[in-house]
């Protein structure tokens, strides 16, 4: 007798946890949709896309419909702005009701925040759709730029550092970062990389260093003086002879990426670098670029990450933050938030974590000859300690700004 | 419209000064209703300085003592709107933006409500000045001498208790000066108006009328 | 001629609505207080922070630290040249083009609308004039593309620098594009107090030709007169960041947009140094303005003999005939840019170096501009409701003014220019921290009040002149009638001003709309408006969907303008008398 119940207990047990973890309502996310209903969420995002200004236009529309959540988009020209605001809240002693309710956040910013405490939360327990968040093989998803996450974000897309070129004026192109410097004298003036201010910029000099430096498992740790020096010589030795070569002979750069973007489409650079694997096939779709550019990376790897939002300590709107948030991770919302005829984004999701159907919608979306499948992007490079991040933008100025 | 029971204008010594130089000195004038008392003096000595202190519109930078009655009431210290002295200036001033009809039933007091009896007074008022039916005109679209003619029956349409004259027939020719000043005169001396005119030009003096030169006074 | 006296022999008159002349007697001060107390507010609020003073982000002790960082910054010599080298160009150019112009242009037939064809430029907001010659002039841009490969051989665009070029020479020719028009503006109607028709009479008699007659007889009168619009034009150029972050250069970019990237730096140990930036664009515009004096004289002692020495010269004439000709390009440059941007509205694909765009689509051109709809409404919201209050508070203080003893004095003309002749940035970020203490930041009435400030010396200074210049004997008249004060004004005044209000509220309308760091800083973000959407995705976004914005931002206030120009003509269709008005 007991062994047969222990032993269908020992089953159910393990059919419990071999199960996909359905939507588990607890009472305490109900509650949290209720209260939510009628909120109206500032999310503070970057705006200088069109695409993702839809996307989150089409998330407020979803939100609204289904939770009587409205959203609100706060054009950003840099997340930097939201951090300046929610800082100087704290300074003005303001609280509670602050303007920022969810921002979309990354790397330093989210080190910013994160250390001065202005985050509310841990939160992303309390969603629902976190379970489907792949947590192993894109570790990105739990560490941000090394900085462990802790519950304080949620993430919501993906992406890896991917290179955009036109074929229809360049036949070959770079197999690594070292390599960039010949093609580079093949082609003078006819590559960039943004400003090293700008995430997408400062992400070119991280790839480089993560290739040209000797042991990569050292950028995880936070960058001293010393080890700054000795790790990055090999860097600004390699960017020396490459500069002269660049576009504008390196003595201008584009903003950002999009900025970028619309160099390539003018035909004032033939390569350039890319955050999202899918901004080539999403940009000839909006005619942001010409038919004839493909991607490509790097056989050695490239550097991915995660966009999370993050809720602030004062937000105003905490309730309805956590609901877009949760909509975000639905598995509707990423795949299609992977259509390339919406942002393109690769899923933070695991595919093998979502029930069948859901997992037919992701092999449904359009394919593109400009869109690399997931076997092409090959492994993700894990990214440095965001102070290199700084500490790089930090040397650049100092070294090139005259 | 005749009213003949106004009081006389009373000028009690005036004076008017001008960062130390004296304008006008101590004026005593009393105007008999109906009468007519011309103000000469070559430019630049006061004339319309004077003008413009009995219906109040004196600049800040004059300095000015004396008292201006009309009848029993002394209206020096009274505003502008309040003193019921009508003036017409070189210009007839005409409201550009309203029509002659509109001009004429600005002058009528706002007690007057009744729009009927407000356009009788303006069709009656216009029929005097020989312009009948003008009441929807284009002021600028009047010649000179008519408008001169309107801007008197605005004037007089406010049923004002004098008559203040400022060189009001030096901008029209000389054939119309001539009709134009005789009909001036026997409006004021029908309705019983004390009237001061102004002017440089000795013609514009009704026959018999009293002239106070000002330069005279002038140090 | 016109105040009405208050006192005789020393006993006040008996007031006839004395609660109307009390209430008015305070229009002055209220407004005063209006547009200066966020100036002198915010200027302290960021002065204390440049010496290190700001409690509650932890600067607790005055220091010098944030000016040793600001000097310690790789390329800060630069940007202070930068600064100098652009601010100083625009407006010395400005001023020499503007005066040329009109030496070229006064008097001559041809001419004589030139106020009419200038006006509609000066609505043009900064920023979309900016965003078209950014196209216009870049390497790959419309010009090149006209002009390629049929004449120029070229199938890629040149590796050349012209957009962010380190000298800023676009930014330059971008200010240049509405500087010389205003100052032209303010020229014609400085003329106004000059009898300049007759004397230049006079000296063409003499012999002097009409270009070197107008150099050497009005310049000198007129000058003094338009010292304070150039001031405001040299304080702009010196600090001007909407501009500045489109077409000038990124690094080292001028002070000011230095100052504007450290405010919204994520690490905020940089607001010290950025107040202190923001001090220094301060001290900057200061100096530069007594360095203009300075050149003022310089200019007056050394043509002093110029003057007089009988020269009567055609090198006069053909140089502001030269002049004339650059103006006119300028024109067509300006024109040239609101184009090249009505034109990627409406295209659909404009690769290089096809002239015109290959494809084109009406459809989603409405479709990116109903997307401008948010924008479009909060930006008319604010700027109607600015130009409203300031019309209201200008029209208390010109009625006050005219029933009040005293006749204004130079100093308020100083008062007005105050918030034209302190940097934005110098202010408006001590502002910022003032309004979220007061719980007001993001709120729509915190941008509409930091607009008004911007806004109402604009519009006093349009309106004051025709105010004043108003024949006082119809107000006398009136009164003689016996209309009260406030029947006049309503009666009279209004109307026979209407159009010179209405073209007032259209300037005023127009700097509302042109504003982006007032919106920045007041509206925290939550507010958009045409101009910082446009300037936010200028950096590279989809041009179609910047060619909607920079077309919709120029198309407002010149609807804004005509509707001001139509409207009158509509009303008074049937009053001749009213045609010389405005």
């Amino acid at each position: 007798m007991m062994n047969l119940r222990r032993r269908v207990g020992a089953a159910a047990l393990v059919m419990a946890l071999a199960m996909p973890v359905a939507h588990a309502q607890t009472p305490a996310w109900t509650e949290i949709v209720a209260t939510a209903r009628g909120q109206s969420v500032n999310w503070n995002a970057w705006a200088g896309d069109e695409k993702t200004n839809a996307f989150i236009a089409w998330v407020g529309d979803e939100v609204n419909r289904r939770y009587g959540v409205k959203v609100n988009h706060v054009k950003l020209k840099d997340t930097g702005e939201a951090v300046t605001r929610v800082v100087a809240e704290k300074a003005g002693s303001r609280d509670r009701d602050g303007s920022v309710d969810l921002v979309w956040i990354n790397g330093p910013n989210f080190l910013a925040l994160k250390q001065q405490g202005l985050l509310y939360g841990p939160f992303t327990a309390a969603l629902p759709n976190t379970a489907f968040v792949d947590t192993t093989g894109k570790p990105s998803n739990r560490v941000d730029f090394t900085v462990p996450v802790d519950g304080l974000a949620s993430p919501w897309r993906m992406a890896q550092i991917v290179f955009v070129y036109d074929q229809k004026r360049v036949a070959d192109v770079p197999k690594s970062m070292t390599d960039f410097v010949a093609w580079a004298k093949r082609h003078p003036g006819r590559t960039t990389h943004p400003n090293v201010r700008n995430f997408l910029g400062a992400t070119f000099f991280k790839q480089a260093l993560v290739e040209l430096v000797a042991d990569p498992a050292r950028l995880q740790q936070p960058a001293t003086d010393a080890s700054f020096v000795a790790l990055t010589a090999p860097l600004w030795a390699w960017y020396d002879t490459l500069k002269p070569q660049l576009w504008r002979r390196g003595a201008q750069f584009p903003d950002n990426g999009p900025a970028q973007r619309q160099l390539m489409n003018d035909g004032e650079i033939d390569m350039m670098i890319a955050f999202n694997p899918s901004e080539a096939a999403v940009a000839i779709h909006a005619g942001l670029l010409p038919e004839s550019v493909r991607t490509f990376v790097f056989a050695k790897g490239t550097i991915g990450n995660t966009s999370f939002v993050a809720i602030p300590y004062n937000a105003a709107h905490k309730e309805g933050a956590m609901v877009v948030a949760n909509f975000l991770l639905d598995p509707a919302t990423q795949a299609h938030a992977q259509d390339l005829r919406q942002m393109g984004n690769f899923t933070v999701l695991d595919l093998a974590r979502l029930t069948a159907v859901e997992r037919k919608r992701f092999d449904d979306l359009p394919k593109h000859p400009a869109l690399p499948t997931n076997a092409e992007l090959g492994h993700t490079l894990p990214e440095p300690h965001p102070s290199w991040m700084t500490r790089i933008t930090a040397e650049w100025e100092r070294r090139y700004t005259k | 419209m005749s009213e003949s029971q106004h009081g006389a204008l009373r000028l009690t010594q005036v004076r008017i000064e001008l960062a130390g130089r004296e304008l006008v000195p101590a004026l005593d004038v009393v105007v008999a209703p109906g009468e007519c008392v011309t103000v000469m003096g070559p430019s630049g000595c006061g004339k319309s300085t004077l003008l413009a202190f009995i219906s109040g519109a004196l600049d800040a930078a004059f300095r000015a003592t004396g008292s201006v009655c009309v009848g029993d009431e002394d209206i020096t210290r009274c505003a502008p709107e309040q003193r019921r002295v009508g003036i017409l200036f070189q210009d007839d001033l005409l409201f550009p933006h309203l029509s002659v009809g509109d001009n004429l039933s600005f002058a009528i007091a706002a007690q007057v409500l009744d729009r009927v009896e407000r356009g009788q007074r303006v069709s009656r008022a216009l029929a005097e000045a020989e312009l009948p039916g003008f009441e929807a005109r284009d002021p600028a679209s009047l010649s000179g001498g008519q408008r001169a003619r309107v801007a008197l029956m605005r004037t007089l349409l406010s049923a004002p208790r004098a008559l203040l004259l400022d060189e009001p027939f030096s901008r029209l020719d000389a054939q119309l000066r001539g009709d134009f000043r005789r009909l001036v005169f026997r409006h004021a001396a029908e309705r019983g108006l004390p009237t001061l005119l102004v002017t440089h030009d000795p013609a514009d003096v009704p026959p018999g009328g009293r002239v106070i030169t000002l330069d005279d006074f002038v140090k | 001629m016109g105040a009405t006296v208050h006192e005789v022999n020393g006993v006040p008159l008996r007031a006839g609505t004395s609660r109307w002349r009390r209430a008015l007697a305070w229009a002055p001060v209220l407004t005063m207080t209006v547009f200066l107390l966020p100036v002198v507010a915010g200027v302290v609020g960021t002065l204390l922070p440049a010496f290190g003073y700001l409690p509650a982000l932890g600067g607790g002790t005055l220091s010098l630290e944030p000016w040793r960082t600001l000097c310690a910054q790789p390329g800060f010599a630069t940007s202070v040249l930068l600064t100098l080298s652009t601010g100083f160009a625009a407006t010395l150019l400005s001023v020499v083009l503007a005066l040329g112009l009109c030496a070229f242009a006064y008097g001559r037939p041809s001419a004589r609308r030139l106020g009419a064809v200038l006006a509609p430029l000066l609505s043009t907001p900064h920023s979309a004039l900016a965003i078209g010659l950014a196209f216009l002039v870049a390497p790959s841009g419309w010009l090149v593309r006209a002009l390629s490969p049929w004449l120029t051989g070229w199938t890629l665009p040149p590796d050349v620098a012209t957009v962010g070029h380190p000298s800023g020479w676009p930014l330059v020719v971008a200010l240049l594009l509405k500087e010389v028009p205003y100052l032209v503006l303010m020229t014609l109607g400085a003329l106004n107090q000059v009898p300049a028709a007759r004397q230049l009479d006079v000296a063409r008699s003499l012999g002097y030709g009409r270009s070197v007659a107008w150099l050497k007889v009005i310049v000198p009168q007129v000058y003094p007169q338009i010292r304070l619009p150039i001031y405001a034009v040299l304080a702009f150029s010196l600090s001007v960041v909407d501009v500045a972050l489109v077409l000038g250069p990124g690094n080292p970019p001028p002070l000011s947009v230095l100052a504007v990237r450290w405010f919204a730096d994520a690490d905020i140990r940089w607001y010290f140094p950025a107040a202190a930036a923001a001090c220094l664009q301060l001290v900057v515009v200061a100096g530069s303005m007594v360095a203009w004096l300075g050149l003022e004289r310089f200019v007056a002692r050394a043509t002093r003999g110029w003057l007089v020495a009988g020269g009567r010269g055609g090198a006069a004439a053909s140089a502001t005939m030269l002049i004339a000709s650059v103006c006119g390009l300028l024109f067509v440059l300006a024109v040239a840019a609101i184009v090249g941007m009505a034109l990627w509205s409406v295209a659909e694909q404009w690769r290089f170096p096809d002239a015109l765009p290959s494809a084109w689509s009406v459809a989603n051109g409405v479709r990116r501009l109903s997307g401008l709809a948010t924008a479009t409404w909060q930006t008319l919201g604010i700027g109607i409701a600015a130009t409203l209050l300031a019309l209201v508070l200008v029209l208390a203080c010109l009625e006050n003014e005219a029933r009040a003893p005293r006749p204004p004095g130079l100093g308020s003309l100083w008062l007005l220019y105050v918030p034209l002749l302190v940097p934005q940035i110098a202010f408006l970020f001590g502002a910022q921290v003032l309004l979220v203490r007061l719980a007001w930041d993001g709120a729509f009435a915190a941008v509409i009040w930091v607009h008004l400030v911007f806004v109402l010396p604009y519009l006093f200074l349009s309106l004051a002149d025709p105010w004043r210049a108003l024949d006082p004997r119809y107000a006398r008249t009136a009164a003689s009638l016996g209309a009260s004060p406030a029947r006049v004004f309503a009666r009279v005044k209004l109307p026979l001003l209407l159009r010179p209000i209405l073209i007032a509220c259209a300037v005023a309308f127009a700097v509302s709309v042109s504003q982006y760091l007032p919106t920045l800083f007041a509206g925290n973000g939550r507010v958009a408006t045409l101009t910082t959407e446009a300037v936010t995705l200028a950096a590279g976004a989809d041009r179609r969907v910047i060619g909607v914005h920079a077309l919709a931002q120029t198309a407002l206030p010149l609807f804004v303008y005509l509707a001001a120009v139509i409207v009158p003509a509509i009303v008074y269709a049937r009053r001749r008398g009213m045609e010389r008005w405005g």
